[in-house]
């Protein structure tokens, strides 16, 4: 046991060993960045929006960094200052563990595990910060977050219990990503709840209580400035790659871009750089931006993260034509319906599993 | 030209301070998100709280109620941070001079707090959307 790596499938070589371990942690804020910028511009346009251009999440963290950091006085300094850092080395650490599942097929027995405890990290670094901010807008903020990740961390587990069942129960997210189980009723259903168990935790729009623009400003943030509400907005972008990646691993049947693999995917890291200092210095305008989504989905489907897309793409759907519920409501959803199809998806996965139906 | 200021001028967020307006220059503000404006393209998003604002957009004569609370926003607000003062009430008190309740203009109020605060102008009853934006750009280029 232990964190042995073992190496299966086909194994890299070692300069692309190293070269993986040392793209994979500015790899992925780059992937987060360029995510969060597509939550906003898909967002734009289906409200017929231009939408902010391709580098504007990288400005915005760039000028954050800059900015003043105020602490309120009656604040918990420490705890203040320390908790964006917790929720940034928590999500950027869970990315690493998925990424190197699913691009490097290392795994260790156990991993499963840990990555479900990091994913719990960042709504516990928001309750801290959120608690430690001393406002009455951020306690509100982090008492509606408490209950949001009770509510969903109940049918996740159960999600997970489901996949477990299907692939046979092994505890490694290398067995597990070589199944999908999203192709059975009982996958399926596991799936759809998780995605909005996802949903929750990145705080997109029917589950954005614990932020609620409108009459909480913008909740646990609330008093944080400058840089570290940078390393919040950060960790925000790494979610967005880290908890797609989640769901494609548990689900979808991981990585499977194997023709191209490791060459591919640096490739095509290489092109999107390209592209995005081609865009730094030529300019934008409409055309250019709709191909650059254009070309980051190709880009991604050709390195074999079509899924990852399509969980992103989604998500942003589901966030773009929803009102927000309330708290209560939320809860009713994710303890009532959510847990019940759960449970019959449970079973289902069961009889499958007895009877040996592949479908159930 | 640091790289500070560079990135400011990329991503304005705004804080909207309503200290005493008639709501008109609030609803052409809101104009400014709409799809015809999208002000978003320039990077310039509206915000919920001042600690996170780059602009203060400032509404309304000051009024004796709402001076001290403007001056707290301002406090609050992390520096850098441009003063946008938007409507005829807001730069010169407009018709409400010499009123009972009216304390001054916004730029006094602020010049107190801060005097050498960035404070810019964008006039009128209410500024046009295409008056606020070329009033950024103008305030932006002259940092």
């Amino acid at each position: 046991m232990g964190a042995v790596f073992e190496g299966k499938g086909k194994e890299m070589s070692t300069s692309m060993t190293i070269l993986f371990w040392i793209l994979v942690v500015p790899g992925t804020i780059v992937l987060g960045l360029i995510a969060s910028w597509i939550v906003r511009k898909v967002s734009a346009l289906v409200q017929w929006r231009l939408g902010p251009p391709l580098m504007q999440p990288a400005y915005d963290v760039l000028k954050l960094m800059g900015k003043e950091i105020l602490v309120p006085q009656e604040a918990n300094r420490t705890v203040f200052l320390l908790a964006p850092l917790v929720g940034l080395v928590g999500v950027i650490l869970l990315t690493v563990i998925l990424c190197s599942v699913l691009l490097a097929q290392k795994t260790f027995v156990g991993d499963v595990i840990v990555a479900i405890y990091l994913m719990v990290l960042p709504s516990l670094a928001l309750i801290l910060g959120g608690s430690a901010s001393a406002s009455p807008h951020a306690s509100i903020g982090t008492a509606r977050e408490m209950k949001l990740v009770m509510g969903y961390e109940l049918p996740l587990v159960l999600a997970f219990i489901v996949v477990l069942i299907k692939t046979g129960g092994q505890l490694s997210l290398d067995s597990i990503s070589q199944q999908a189980p999203v192709f059975s009723i009982s996958g399926m259903l596991a799936f759809l709840v998780a995605l909005l168990c996802v949903q929750a935790k990145l705080g997109f729009v029917p589950f954005d209580i614990a932020e609620a623009e409108t009459e909480l400003g913008s909740g646990i943030l609330m008093e944080y400035s400058g840089a570290l509400l940078g390393l919040w907005k950060l960790m925000h972008a790494v979610m967005l790659v880290a908890l797609p990646f989640f769901l494609v691993t548990l689900f979808l049947g991981g990585y499977t871009g194997n023709y191209l693999s490791g060459t591919g995917l640096i490739v095509a890291i290489v092109l999107l750089l390209i592209f995005v200092g081609g865009r730094l210095l030529a300019g934008r305008s409409k055309f250019m931006d709709v191909l650059a989504l254009l070309s980051f989905i190709g880009v991604c489907i050709l390195a074999g993260l079509g899924k990852y897309v399509l969980i992103l793409v989604l998500l942003i759907l589901i966030k773009n034509t929803n009102p927000r519920l309330r708290i209560d409501q939320a809860m009713k959803f994710f303890w009532g319906y959510c847990t019940i199809i759960l449970f019959a998806a449970i079973i289902l996965a069961s009889l499958g599993c007895y009877y040996e139906i592949s479908w159930l | 030209m640091g790289w500070k200021m560079w990135s400011l001028k990329k991503s304005i967020w705004v804080f909207h301070v309503n200290t005493g307006a008639c709501n008109n220059c609030d609803i052409e503000i809101v104009n400014c998100l709409t799809p015809k404006y999208d002000i978003e393209r320039f990077g310039i998003k509206l915000v919920g709280s001042p600690r996170h604002a780059d602009a203060l957009l400032v509404t309304g004569v000051v009024t004796r109620q709402a001076a001290p609370r403007l001056k707290e926003i301002y406090r609050q607000t992390s520096k850098p941070c441009v003063v946008f003062t938007i409507g005829a009430c807001a730069c010169d008190t407009g018709i409400f001079h010499n009123g009972y309740h009216v304390i001054g203009p916004v730029d006094k109020i602020i010049r107190e707090e801060d005097p050498n605060a960035i404070i810019a102008y964008v006039p009128g009853c209410p500024p046009k959307p295409e008056a606020m934006i070329s009033g950024v750009v103008k305030a932006l280029s002259a940092i």
